[in-house]
């Protein structure tokens, strides 16, 4: 399965949702098909989307919040996991894109690529829905299943370790996070979730 | 155990008053009080942390959520979440509001704790993070609000450094 085709499968659904993604090939990949207000891409602090959704989600349970994360961006925050597990925000679905490699910086193998199990490390960590998929229709389904159940789902779905040749788009940093702020404070004033 | 009871009520106090509502934690000595009134108060949503850099994250997330949030956590929590600060908070411009219990001054018994005083000042300057030390009760409020104010006007971590003299009686 390739990551671009898994986000393709489910981008109707992450339209209607407020999207954080990890760095690199994730963001630029989900830029590729199309950037929403409501999608925040974290261009560094390796580790720390899945904290940023649970700030989001903590802090505005109404809205469905989606952390798009990577084997190695979860691997520096394996705590940040328990902590989740912790509080276990109804409306977070936790992905985890597993190409069992650092792409971005040239390949180089994770912990995921001699055995380490993210799927089982999220159970163990309290996290109260876990799915591990490595195909396209059973994360599709995966993902509808989560949106659909209302709990902490994390998702760990086996990808190639193949991505976009240039990981930098148009959308400086900053107008990212100042438009996502702008839309996230939008929905409150309008009592809405939608876009 | 001799840390102030009346101080942390007045450091929490501030905090409410400056409307924070969201408080990341990770426990030590000086700031059981404060995660105690957190826990303890419908109004917070408080979350107890494995790592303190974890909290910056949870502080951005809220605060583009529109929620104000506060961190407490000992200077080496600080030193521990150096990275989350520089690549997250000044990269896109997060307003952190960092309490910071300042072990390893004058005073300090701990030994394990003396290396990280003495360089936690050095560190905010060198980070350019604005910070003001809280030795005397009249010094909480007016700092506490005006760190906030400066935070989410500059759109930057602000620290507040907790001092022994504030923190404990012996």
């Amino acid at each position: 399965m390739l990551r671009i085709d898994a986000l393709q499968a489910v981008y109707s659904e992450l339209e209607r949702c407020v999207v954080v993604t990890i760095m690199g090939a994730v963001a630029a990949e989900l830029q590729s098909l199309g950037h929403r207000p409501s999608f925040f891409y974290l261009q560094h602090a390796m580790g720390l989307a899945s904290s940023m959704g649970l700030g989001i989600a903590l802090a505005r349970p109404e809205l469905q919040v989606v952390v798009l994360d990577g084997d190695g961006s979860i691997l520096m925050n394996l705590g940040g996991l328990t902590t989740m597990g912790r509080y276990r925000p109804a409306n977070l679905i936790h992905v985890v894109f597993d190409n069992e490699s650092l792409l971005s910086v040239g390949g180089f193998p994770t912990a995921t690529a001699t055995g380490s199990d993210l799927a089982a490390l999220a159970r163990a960590a309290g996290i109260p829905r876990v799915d591990a998929v490595d195909a396209i229709d059973a994360f599709a389904a995966a993902f509808r299943d989560a949106l659909a159940a209302r709990e902490l789902t994390t998702i760990v779905a086996k990808v190639e370790a193949r991505g976009p040749a240039v990981f930098l788009t148009d959308l400086p940093l900053l107008e990212n996070r100042f438009q996502f702020q702008r839309y996230l404070r939008t929905v409150r004033e309008q009592g809405s979730t939608a876009p | 155990m001799p840390v102030s009871v009346t101080n942390s009520q007045l450091i929490y106090d501030t905090l409410k008053a400056c409307d924070v509502r969201l408080i990341s934690a990770l426990p030590e000595t000086w700031l059981v009080h404060l995660i105690r009134l957190a826990d303890e108060d419908p109004e917070v949503t408080l979350v107890r942390l494995a790592k303190e850099e974890e909290g910056i994250g949870i502080s951005a997330g809220a605060h583009l959520a529109g929620v104000k949030s506060a961190l407490l956590m000992q200077n080496h929590g600080f030193l521990a979440s150096i990275n989350g600060i520089v690549s997250l908070a000044h990269l896109y411009k997060i307003p952190l509001l960092m309490l910071i219990s300042y072990r390893g001054e004058f005073g300090e018994r701990d030994p394990w704790q003396t290396q990280g005083g003495g360089v936690t000042e050095a560190l905010l300057h060198s980070l350019g993070i604005p910070f003001k030390r809280l030795d005397q009760p009249a010094q909480v409020a007016p700092g506490i609000r005006q760190a906030q104010t400066l935070a989410q006007s500059a759109l930057k971590p602000v620290a507040l450094l907790l001092c022994r003299d504030l923190m404990w009686e012996e």
